[in-house]
């Protein structure tokens, strides 16, 4: 069992948590994932890292409640455990040799892409981060952000708070006004990934995009995670759980990737009403 | 000694009604009876140079166990199979005996062999029924030794270590230990209860099974050296699933008979109310002709699918899967379309709504007649196509059940450690050594994909190398 050391709620869907497991806190880099099960008869889920606390033994992790398995783990408090928490999975990122980048984190995805951040800022590296968000109610780690970036720009689609827009708007304008980073990290939505690399297409800006598909072992074992990447003019299938989850944006067939992710919609669905029923049952 | 029964054909294995079992998930062979059992045994003719034992990948020895069946001892005839075999309720359950033990029984030059594995299973379900008898702990020698993947071969080395008094500690990536014997084969071939009953054993024995670590990720080989293990045995299997590399696999509803099988097995999505989703019913094509192959097309039939179809390039002949196997899979109503292989799998596409929800899915398979030609490097004949014979399967399903490779994870991280061009650990095969010192390997992670008992057997020939390697440094 793993003991949930602290739970905090950073938005209306939006949970943190840090969970003891220092064999995991010691090892995890930004951009490596775990699997985790909340309880014994539970769905594997992978969740992208968020922070490691090493000398406490602790992980962070950030979600968004969009399911069964993360309505019940939204549900857990501080001092109650989850059974199963494995990690650190995937590849992590590399920040090697960068000297200025533009972060451009979507929603949850920010959570994932704050790590990277702060890494990519300690290593001395100019950090501009564009993070958006639905509304002002959503907004997350915007502060985390501040502190490690030289500029924050917050977009939100409705204007509530920032600049109303998404976030390949300012990344177009300081593209178009010159700014070059040797790389962009784009994390969140498919659609954000995928239109974020079609903006920095034009000036050749390398893009790394963090994918979070369907799998169930996250070390290679059963190939729900693959993707088909155009490299080279060649199709390549690899798994995200051990070749990523970070790819070259440039490669990534995102359609097929969206697509892919939809494949258990029906029964996500009925499996979230399922459960928001019986929790609610349960508060009556 | 009582005259042996000389009836030339083993007594038939009690079996559900295959109409029933098709849409169940519970165990289709249900075991001899005691009566069945001695019966079966009285065709033994107890050679002297024990053929049988010869064939064992673990030389389980064979004539005396059955002998003691004779003799009423049924726990007598277990701990004769238990001082060689640590999984024998396994193993007579999913060994191919028919290429081992029985292949080697007198009895089979004229008729059929005496039944092995059936009698090895009754003593095994025997004993579990019925002993109380604690496992015995055996004395520390103070020694540890780290054993990665808890599948046959990490169980059987654990096994031995722990009754020569070693201190083992078996690393699982999974939540759950027994590796492919809980996430590749099927409730209704080996019922998991029986698994977690030989881990429990394990156990008291004093092994320590670590559940939820990685090695290559969560700790390295060289941080259990530096932790104090003084050995480390690497059984982690075949993982990664081979593809075929054609249009159309990336379509939803595509599975690797991995990814489908370790959904249903170990997650139990074939529960109504499992937390984990698989897709259910329609048609189904499973490709591939191994017992893979069969498990997941019978899986795919009690998931309530309408029609199954095994999909094989080459003939009836050549198919590797169990003859067992193959026999259930026909009766169960599996349909088998022989000398055909996939060039294309088709997708649902609207072409007026980009949206439709159906879009993506899986609608059809594109096949091509195949025929036999020269013999391969294995002597096995070649299949080649036969041109313009392609024709399409209509189903909703397609499982890729063609084969594993050996998962890089653990050769990446572990410096000195020796892989052949297919990614298999090399090892010296007499002793399971590898080219890092102190480091053994056996099982599918150095052969590829092979069988429980082979990898039992190599976890047997580890174990012994290992108490040499560390008494005698």
């Amino acid at each position: 069992m793993y003991s949930i050391i602290s739970r905090q709620q950073l938005n209306p869907t939006v949970v943190s948590m840090e969970i003891h497991a220092p064999l995991v806190a010691r090892k995890a880099q930004p951009g490596q994932f775990i699997i985790l099960r909340v309880h014994e008869e539970g769905e594997r889920i992978p969740l992208t890292v968020a922070g490691t606390d090493p000398e406490q033994g602790t992980v962070r992790i950030i979600f968004q409640i969009v399911g069964a398995t993360t309505k019940l783990l939204g549900e857990k408090k501080a001092g109650e455990s989850i059974s199963d928490f494995v990690g650190p999975l995937g590849r992590a990122t590399e920040t090697e040799g960068l000297k200025k980048v533009c972060i451009v984190g979507g929603g949850v995805g920010c959570a994932i892409a704050m790590p990277v951040a702060q890494k990519l800022a300690s290593q001395g590296c100019e950090v501009t981060s564009i993070i958006g968000f639905r509304n002002r109610d959503l907004v997350i780690l915007e502060e985390e952000f501040k502190a490690c970036s030289a500029k924050t720009i917050l977009m939100t689609d409705d204007g509530s708070c920032g600049r109303q827009g998404n976030v390949t708007v300012p990344l177009k304008e300081l593209l178009e006004q010159g700014e070059r980073f040797d790389r962009i990290f784009a994390i969140g939505p498919l659609v954000m990934m995928k239109f974020t690399v079609a903006a920095a297409k034009p000036f050749g800006t390398p893009v790394t995009v963090s994918m979070n598909p369907v799998m169930i072992d996250g070390t290679g074992m059963c190939g729900g995670c693959r993707m088909t990447l155009n490299r080279n003019g060649e199709k390549v299938v690899q798994f995200a759980c051990v070749d990523g989850p970070e790819f070259d944006g440039y490669e990534v067939d995102f359609d097929e990737a969206m697509s892919r992710g939809r494949m258990y919609a029906d029964f996500e669905r009925h499996a979230y009403e399922e459960t928001c029923n019986l929790l609610n049952k349960e508060v009556q | 000694m009582a005259k042996a029964n000389m009836r030339p054909d083993k007594n038939p294995m009690p079996s559900q009604d295959p109409k029933v079992r098709a849409r169940n998930f519970d165990e289709v062979a249900l075991g001899y009876t005691e009566e069945m059992a001695l019966d079966e045994a009285m065709r033994c003719l107890n050679c002297k140079n024990m053929p049988c034992v010869a064939g064992c990948p673990v030389n389980v020895h064979i004539p005396e166990f059955i002998q003691k069946i004779r003799e009423c001892d049924f726990e007598g005839a277990y701990q004769v199979i238990y001082r060689t075999s640590s999984l024998p309720a396994v193993c007579g359950r999913v060994c191919p005996q028919e290429t081992q033990c029985e292949a080697k029984c007198v009895r089979g030059i004229k008729g059929e062999p005496v039944g092995i594995g059936r009698l090895e299973r009754f003593v095994a379900d025997w004993h579990n029924a019925h002993s109380d008898s604690a496992v015995s702990v055996p004395e520390s020698n103070g020694h540890r030794v780290a054993v990665v993947g808890s599948g046959p071969a990490g169980l059987t080395c654990a096994g031995d270590l722990a009754r020569l008094g070693y201190k083992v500690t078996v690393f699982e990536a999974f939540h759950t230990a027994g590796g492919v014997i809980v996430y590749g084969i099927p409730e209704f071939r080996l019922p998991k209860a029986i698994v977690r009953r030989e881990v429990e054993n394990l156990k008291a024995m004093g092994v320590e099974v670590e559940t939820n670590v990685v090695i290559g990720k969560t700790l390295t080989v060289d941080e259990l050296f530096a932790e104090g293990f003084e050995a480390v045995f690497i059984g982690t299997g075949a993982g990664l699933p081979n593809f075929m590399n054609i249009p159309g696999e990336s379509l939803k509803g595509v599975y690797s008979a991995n990814e489908f099988l370790t959904r249903s097995n170990l997650m139990k999505a074939y529960r109504e109310n499992s937390e984990t989703p698989i897709m259910r019913g329609g048609c189904v094509a499973v490709v591939g002709g191994g017992n893979v192959a069969m498990d997941a097309a019978r899986t795919a039939l009690r998931l309530g699918a309408e029609k199954v179809y095994i999909v094989y390039r080459r003939s009836m002949e050549e198919l590797p899967a169990r003859r067992e196997e193959v026999e259930h899979a026909e009766e169960e109503g599996i349909e088998f379309h022989l000398l055909c292989n996939p060039v294309e799998i088709l997708g649902y596409e609207n072409p007026e709504n980009s949206r439709d929800p159906k879009n993506g899915f899986v609608t059809g398979i594109r096949c091509i007649r195949m025929e036999l030609g020269e013999p391969d490097e294995r002597g096995r004949r070649r299949p080649v196509p036969v041109e313009g014979s392609e024709f399409t399967l209509n189903v909703d399903t397609v499982i890729m059940a063609i084969g594993t490779s050996p998962n890089p994870l653990i050769k990446s991280t572990t410096e000195g450690l020796e892989v052949n061009r297919k990614g298999g650990i090399v090892v010296e095969e007499a002793t399971g050594a590898t080219s890092r010192r102190g480091v053994f390997a056996g099982g599918d992670a150095v052969t590829g994909a092979a069988t429980v008992i082979s990898a039992m057997g190599a976890g047997k020939t580890a174990a012994a190398a290992i108490h040499d390697y560390i008494q005698n440094p």
